[in-house]
């Protein structure tokens, strides 16, 4: 199977959604923190907490 | 940012490449295509190995270049077979010869080492040589670094300003976009998907569906060279059906192929197939007339763009916001494929 990285744009928010090819999600509030969270596979930092963004 | 080697790269399309020599610099390297009779593409280098002179600028004999500066003459393989006054053809008299395939109406070349290069490496476009389709095509110089063609093709919002009244509408940039790389088969993909939207001129002139639609807009890319755009209008609330039947809706795949000439020029190659209006010659005229204005607006903008880029240091800061994903992915992909490539 091929690993295939997704981010999307949560509906009706400015949020990204990062899924990596191991099931592991994150939020992020913009495509440079995302990318880098999802690159960081198997090493994901911890998903920040909301009133960080 | 030098050039992505060992790579199949887009020449030309196959109506550029006949009887006449054809110059044309790929990846800062000067090539000059041609066909022989048996109909098959030849990528030399534009260089006679004896005085450098361009041998796009000689003429033919046959299958053979004859120089046009002393008459060294090479066949098609790069050897040479000729050389003036003499009988004795030094044994390192032979031009470069570049591994080219032709596919779905593109000539292909390889810039790279010459044992690497796969066909079937090559991503496929079929529409261009499909009897399904109808297929109006050109090619833009741009005097611009191929990156900059990249990060505008990646991001579409931009139609909203810098092609409204051709191709942009306000929903292009309202439209929040779904993003996926493909890590093994190097491939990003970049969706927008829009419900109840404004039907461009573009589409409302070559379609005549003008009330409101339903436009998808399905990006492919195959760093370095091939973008796909699978572009879908139909009226709103038509869905495919569940077989992926969808004759009630018109389907346009725009083709773009990137690629380098020099490290701040770029060859745009460009190409609209479309599954509707099959017969109307006035939809071609339109549909041809219409991208390649859109494409000179992109070219003036990343034109300019390059100038400012060119006047800055190195390191400048940009800012990226969520239209940039499908951009950002596609820069680490080349430079992920630069890294492997020197």
């Amino acid at each position: 199977m091929s690993r295939r990285l997704q981010v999307v744009w949560e509906p009706g928010s400015d949020l990204l959604i990062g899924v990596c090819h191991c099931g592991a999600e994150s939020r992020a509030a913009d495509p440079v923190e995302i990318w880098h969270w999802l690159l960081s596979h198997p090493d994901h930092p911890s998903p920040r907490t909301e009133h960080e963004h | 940012m030098p050039f992505v080697r060992n790579q199949w790269y887009v020449a030309a399309h196959s109506e550029e490449v006949g009887d006449e020599l054809l110059a044309r610099t790929i990846c800062g390297e000067p090539i000059v295509f041609y066909r022989t009779s048996a109909g098959e593409p030849v990528a030399l280098a534009d260089r006679c190995v004896h005085r450098r002179y361009p041998l796009s600028a000689s003429r033919r004999e046959g299958d053979r270049i004859v120089c046009g500066y002393h008459g060294f003459t090479y066949d098609p393989d790069g050897t040479c077979v000729a050389v003036p006054g003499q009988k004795r053809i030094p044994r390192t008299a032979r031009v470069p010869v570049y591994p080219v395939v032709e596919q779905d109406t593109l000539v292909w070349v390889w810039i790279g080492d010459a044992d690497k290069a796969d066909p079937t490496r090559i991503p496929r476009a079929p529409w261009l040589g499909s009897p399904d389709y109808v297929t109006v095509r050109g090619m833009e110089p741009l005097a611009a670094r191929y990156e900059l063609l990249v990060d505008n093709l990646l991001d579409l919002s931009h139609e909203t300003y810098l092609h409204a009244g051709y191709i942009g509408t306000p929903e292009v940039a309202e439209t929040p976009i779904t993003t996926e790389v493909d890590e093994d088969a190097g491939i990003v993909y970049v969706s927008r998907r829009m419900k109840d939207a404004e039907c461009p001129p573009f589409y409302a002139k070559s379609t005549g569906i003008t009330g409101r639609i339903d436009r998808w807009q399905d990006i492919e890319y195959h760093p370095p060279c091939l973008y796909l755009l699978h572009s879908r209008i139909a009226p709103t609330g038509v869905e495919p059906g569940p077989d992926g039947d969808d004759p009630a809706a018109c389907h346009a795949e725009i083709v773009y192929a990137i690629t380098p000439e020099t490290e701040t020029t770029t060859h745009d190659f460009w190409m609209v197939s479309r599954d509707f209006a099959l017969d109307d010659e006035e939809v071609s005229k339109f549909l041809a007339e219409s991208n390649r204005t859109v494409i000179l607006q992109d070219v003036a903008a990343l034109n300019l763009l390059e100038e400012v880029i060119a006047g800055e240091p190195e390191g400048y800061q940009e800012l990226s916001i969520n239209i940039d994903t499908g951009g950002l992915a596609a820069r680490r992909m080349l430079k992920k494929m630069l890294e492997a490539s020197s």
